[in-house]
């Protein structure tokens, strides 16, 4: 791919080649990521997982894909349609669009756009607006609880998010996010993940970001936007077919741009863990073994209550995340950068 | 401050001792049985339907039609009937029918059987499609086996 970019070619042309390349990436992820999901908690409940259609069940997703295409959309009588229609997509578009600035490769970002950082959370931000959509719309109790969840939930972990990333930008100095894979490079001890001389509470804002991102996407153990124990299936309640297949493939989408934002914002991006040979090839093995420890956190913790969510953000997470970003403030104006 | 702190610690390493476990199970062997494709060995007292047992000596069946199963039976779920073929000195089994609809494998014709003739099977693979099918014909099925 690095060498397609070295090719010139026209800037249209690029465009519509990142911009099937990233639908590609993306359809595909989501489509073997449930694949990997469902077998990861095959692994760790001691179980095979999908093991019948195809070699170790490589083909379900395309049985799943079919089976969900086969299926009528319906919407319910009395639900608001047009929303009801919009919010699976308006889930699914701005992991896609945010995509665009995420750096893969050297040569390998739709655009490096110097607001690059800001205009992820931007775009990061509809998300809770068209799961919110999706339950209103439904005209269903069990909808409608689960949006109130999710708008309450994304508030409270928005904030301590925000805050990291405002101490990243205050170390790293831009908000370009080639910029600042490229001042991560030779040898893990310069990632920001260890840029302790910055700031010695380094290793814990991952530890934020993470929980904030895992939270964000409405991953487990913070499911609350389909708690199917207690809510049936949350804000998806009414949807069937292709519709709530978009909403998934929205959320193996937000995952997926979670873990490249968090590659890229502290774990080095492309650069190689000893200096040698940056490229693509290490983007995507810390991206896939922070998709890795996404499943291993969601088949290890039970589902939190709704308290103890919102207690983990406001009572530790927003007072951890601003103790860091006065750290760093203060560390950065007495050292200098 | 201080217990607030001790909380988040606390939790903190319990969380990571839950990974740790989870982590550890991901790297054992499976424990499923992937049953249409392999299935367990049925343990010694298993109780299938009854089947005839074979005389290892001649590899006929040892029942000799005695009707002992047959009254045992609370459910009346045993039809034996038996005849004397040519060249031989007492009876042997011509026709076990087993009524596994009623049957409810209490196993009183098992115990009733003086040469041990009948035991209990390790099938349990009995889905059908319709009620004739459970009624079972033992003979043939010990017969169908020697082929």
């Amino acid at each position: 791919m690095s060498a397609l970019a070295a090719i010139q070619i026209g800037e249209p042309l690029r465009l519509v080649l990142f911009l099937l390349g990233i639908m590609a990436f993306v359809g595909f992820n989501a489509a073997y990521l449930v694949w990997a999901e469902r077998k990861g908690a095959g692994r760790f409940q001691r179980r095979v997982g999908p093991s019948e259609v195809g070699y170790a069940g490589l083909l379900q997703p395309i049985a799943d894909a079919v089976k969900l295409l086969t299926k009528q959309v319906l919407v319910p009588p009395g639900a608001d349609a047009t929303l009801f229609r919009a919010a699976p997509i308006l889930v699914i578009a701005p992991a896609l669009i945010s995509l665009a600035v995420i750096p893969f490769g050297p040569a390998l970002a739709a655009r490096d756009l110097n607001v690059g950082l800001i205009m992820i959370f931007a775009f990061g931000s509809v998300n809770v607006m068209a799961l919110m959509l999706g339950g209103w719309s439904s005209r269903n109790k069990y909808a409608i609880i689960s949006a109130a969840r999710v708008v309450s939930q994304n508030v409270a972990y928005e904030i301590p998010m925000l805050l990291v990333v405002v101490t990243m930008l205050l170390v790293t100095g831009t908000m370009s996010l080639t910029k600042i894979v490229e001042d991560q490079a030779g040898g893990f001890w310069h990632w920001n993940l260890f840029r302790l001389a910055a700031n010695p509470l380094m290793p814990l804002t991952f530890l934020t970001f993470y929980i904030c991102m895992l939270a964000e996407t409405n991953r487990a153990p913070f499911d609350m936007a389909e708690a199917e124990s207690e809510l049936v299936a949350g804000a998806y309640t009414e949807y069937a077919g292709m519709g709530f297949g978009v909403f998934f493939m929205g959320e193996y989408a937000n995952i997926l741009l979670g873990c490249s934002l968090a590659t890229v914002l502290f774990l080095g991006g492309w650069q190689c863990p000893f200096g040698l040979l940056p490229g693509v090839f290490w983007f995507l093995v810390k991206l896939y073994l922070l998709v890795f420890s996404v499943i291993w956190v969601r088949w290890t913790f039970p589902r939190t209550q709704f308290y103890g969510l919102l207690n983990l953000s406001w009572k530790i997470l927003i007072p951890l995340s601003l103790g860091t970003l006065v750290l760093s403030a203060a560390m950065i104006k007495l050292l200098g950068r | 401050m201080k217990e607030s702190l001790r909380e988040i610690y606390t939790g903190l390493s319990s969380l990571i001792t839950g990974l740790g476990i989870t982590l550890r199970q991901f790297f054992k062997p499976v424990v499923t049985v992937q049953y249409p494709h392999e299935s367990l060995k049925m343990p010694a007292r298993f109780r299938g339907h009854i089947e005839l047992v074979r005389d290892p000596a001649t590899g006929k069946p040892l029942c000799y039609a005695c009707k002992l199963c047959e009254k045992a039976c609370p459910t009346d779920c045993i039809t034996v009937e038996g005849l004397k073929r040519d060249g031989e000195k007492r009876k042997s089994v011509s026709e076990y029918h087993l009524d596994f609809t009623r049957c409810s494998l209490c196993g009183s014709c098992v115990e009733a059987c003086k040469s041990g003739a009948i035991r209990f099977s390790k099938e349990y693979n009995l889905a059908g499609t319709s009620k004739e099918e459970f009624i079972l014909d033992l003979f043939r099925r010990l017969e169908r086996e020697g082929k």
